[in-house]
């Protein structure tokens, strides 16, 4: 818009209530338009360009509120751009799951797409009678179950360890020291369990040396769940301990010295005011483990699946890599990503509506 | 119930405790810790930091050490003797290593500062409520955590727009995690409209206000959330191994999962390894060190900040 189209009015500072006759006369070009935008419960802003319009009502025509927001437009831009084309744009590209997609018709994928034949929901009944991915569901939820039960309560407890230390420099260190494997890489995590529990580790050489048996824990395909749940709490326990933290800084003193007068020792005190204060985030923490109960370390797993074997190793995801980047069959590694995201939505919306019904918030509002 | 003293000086244990590790003020209605509660406490603490450290050190220690020690120990060295930077001087001497090393390092800057600026920008002009679009372009963020387009398509479009075998592969995928972008408006949000509003009676837009008042009040939240976009190109090897398929461009990920993961010796150095001057052990280990020094550098200096950062965010959502 190359002319202004500033009002002769001026508007009152909340755009929702108030008005601006629409006419705009005045073609002057050069007025700046500052139409404060609304803020809840915000009185007077400034008022540029005139008078005040008292007493007209109305709204803001579009044209004022794009050029008065246009700098904000414009910063959005960007993260908005790329978020549509890298998160909305490839959603079309789903449809390669109801293909016989052939990557090798055309150098271009959207031309490719366009001239494979359709094969409607053929790949998902391929997908649904291959006992290969309901092995892979099926290790997905054993070990989503035992990453519940044996990582879940872990930061929760040393959440409250730390609470109780009141010497500030004791919980500084090992706070560091507890959030720090969070910031290594997978590939580090792994490394470097390897090299110390590996068939080839420190450990197992040792033992060897010194004449007893070797071990590989990273190849054994029996320990592979809870070595990758170790591995986890390894890594994330620590960092999982912020939010409760969090949580427990919010809790009124008040609370604890009204129980302390009631009598309540420290014990009655962590029941009745503690935990009761952690709930609301434990809930929240649990309706999103449920929502991804699907996807339980990708990067983790496919970088051990080689050693472990697909048997043991093989989750959703990497069932979804294995069969599409690797197999290059990616119209059926497609309809298994389709199903794995579907199913996911679901337990998402279920979990929130169970944490609903408990009186929780979860994670969006009713 | 007991009384509790009336004030802390009244503790006599309090008195004598002085200097940094000292206590912090304790509430007069709390009992003393029994002497079995502090030791339970002080062993939980002690070996959840040991768990997170010892690994650590083997690391450390182990690619300082000479092929001899390592050998002496049976491979496991718990106290250095004879500390070597030998495995380091080979590493990074202009080999594979050194090479991938830089790459990590470049794509981290460009990445982190690509990363920083679109977020900051997003954030600020969401920030603002009651601005047009805000409320459908917010939506639109917020939808994508619900759901993603997987794998494969995301896979396709990557090829489809030519990014295949170029840096941009592992940048733009993944420039921006929509929960920082919550993170940071929501501390932008926190900042009093008064300071931002005067400043835009005295005639400042939008970028002069997020550049001259919004950014040197939310060091705190920029700090972290750097930390994290810088951490995640740096960790960062699955989208290499997609869409890389140039062994000569590979960042230090993919190249430590080849050396460690697979145990081949890194490129020119094998020759080293084979004569028995160098240990592949140590090799390997230094490699790893390499990885992990930035992060274990860099993190503990923004620390402090991790709670504030996470409560704007994550709680308030």
């Amino acid at each position: 818009m190359s002319h202004s189209t500033a009002p002769g009015t001026a508007r009152t500072p909340d755009d929702k209530s108030n008005e601006d006759s629409g006419s705009d006369g005045s073609d002057d070009g050069s007025v700046d338009v500052r139409v404060p935008r609304a803020r809840a419960g915000r009185g007077a802003g400034p008022v540029a360009g005139g008078a005040a319009a008292a007493g007209v009502t109305g709204r803001v025509p579009l044209r004022v509120r794009l050029r008065r927001d246009r700098v904000l437009i414009l910063m959005t831009l960007p993260v908005v751009l790329l978020v549509l084309v890298f998160n909305y744009l490839p959603i079309l590209g789903n449809v390669v799951a109801f293909q016989d997609y052939d990557p090798y018709i055309s150098d271009n994928g959207v031309v490719s797409i366009l001239n494979s034949p359709w094969v409607g929901v053929e790949q998902f009944q391929r997908l649904f009678a291959d006992s290969a991915f309901w092995d892979a569901v099926a290790n997905t939820l054993v070990l989503f179950i035992i990453q519940l039960v044996l990582f879940f309560p872990i930061p929760i407890l040393l959440a409250l360890v730390i609470n109780s230390v009141i010497r500030p420099r004791v919980r500084a260190v090992a706070q560091a020291v507890l959030y720090l494997p969070h910031f290594f890489s997978w590939v580090l995590v792994i490394t470097v369990f390897q090299q110390i529990f590996g068939g080839a580790g420190i450990i197992a050489q040792n033992l060897r040396q010194r004449g007893y048996e070797g071990f590989d824990l990273m190849t054994d395909p029996e320990v592979f769940k809870f070595l990758v749940t170790f591995e986890g709490v390894w890594k994330d326990a620590g960092w999982g301990i912020i939010v409760f933290l969090a949580a427990l800084t919010s809790v009124s003193p008040d609370l604890y010295e009204a129980a302390a007068m009631d009598g309540a020792n420290r014990w009655r005190r962590m029941w009745h005011v503690t935990l009761p204060a952690l709930r609301p985030v434990i809930a929240l923490l649990l309706v999103l483990r449920v929502g991804d109960a699907l996807t339980v370390g990708f990067e983790q797993i496919l970088l051990q699946r080689d050693a472990v074997g697909p048997g043991a190793a093989e989750v959703l995801d990497t069932y979804v890599w294995w069969n599409g980047v690797r197999n290059q069959d990616f119209s059926y590694a497609a309809a298994a990503g389709i199903v794995k995201g579907v199913v996911s939505l679901g337990l998402v919306l279920a979990a929130n509506k169970i944490a609903h019904l408990m009186g929780e918030q979860g994670v969006y509002k009713k | 119930m007991t009384t509790p003293p009336a004030e802390p000086a009244a503790n006599p244990r309090a008195a004598v405790r002085t200097g940094p590790w000292a206590a912090g003020p304790r509430p007069v209605w709390e009992e003393e810790p029994s002497r079995a509660g502090l030791a339970g406490k002080g062993i939980v603490l002690a070996g959840a930091c040991l768990a997170v450290l010892f690994p650590l050190w083997i690391v450390l220690v182990t690619s300082l050490s000479s092929k001899q020690t390592i050998q002496e120990a049976g491979g496991l060295v718990l106290i250095p003797r004879g500390i070597t930077f030998i495995a380091y001087q080979e590493l990074l001497s202009g080999g594979q290593v050194t090479r991938a090393a830089l790459i990590s390092v470049a794509v981290t800057l460009v990445g982190t500062a690509f990363s920083m600026t679109v977020s900051v920008l997003g954030a600020y002009g969401l920030s603002r409520s009651g601005s047009l679009g805000h409320r459908w372009m917010l939506m639109l963020l917020l939808a994508t955590m619900f759901f993603g387009a997987g794998l494969i398509p995301t896979y396709l479009l990557v090829q489809t727009l030519g990014l295949t075998d170029t840096y941009l592969a592992l940048i733009l995928p993944s420039a921006v995690s929509i929960f920082n972008i919550l993170v940071l408006r929501g501390f932008f949000m926190g900042i009093s409209a008064e300071l931002t509003d005067s400043a835009r009676i005295d005639g400042a837009g939008d970028l002069r206000i997020l550049w001259t008042i919004v950014l040197p009040l939310s060091r705190a939240v920029i700090a972290v959330i750097t930390l994290f976009y810088a951490v995640g190109y740096w960790s960062a090897w699955f989208n290499a191994s997609l869409y890389l398929s140039d062994q000569d461009m590979m960042p230090l990920q993919n190249v430590m999962i080849q050396l460690v993961q697979k145990q081949e010796p890194p490129v020119g150095l094998g020759q080293a390894i084979r004569a028995g001057e160098l240990s592949q052990l140590a090799v390997q280990m230094a490699v790893m060190v390499i990885a992990l020094l930035p992060v274990a550098v860099l993190s503990p200096f923004v620390q402090k900040h991790f709670k504030k950062g996470m409560l704007t965010g994550a709680v308030k959502g």
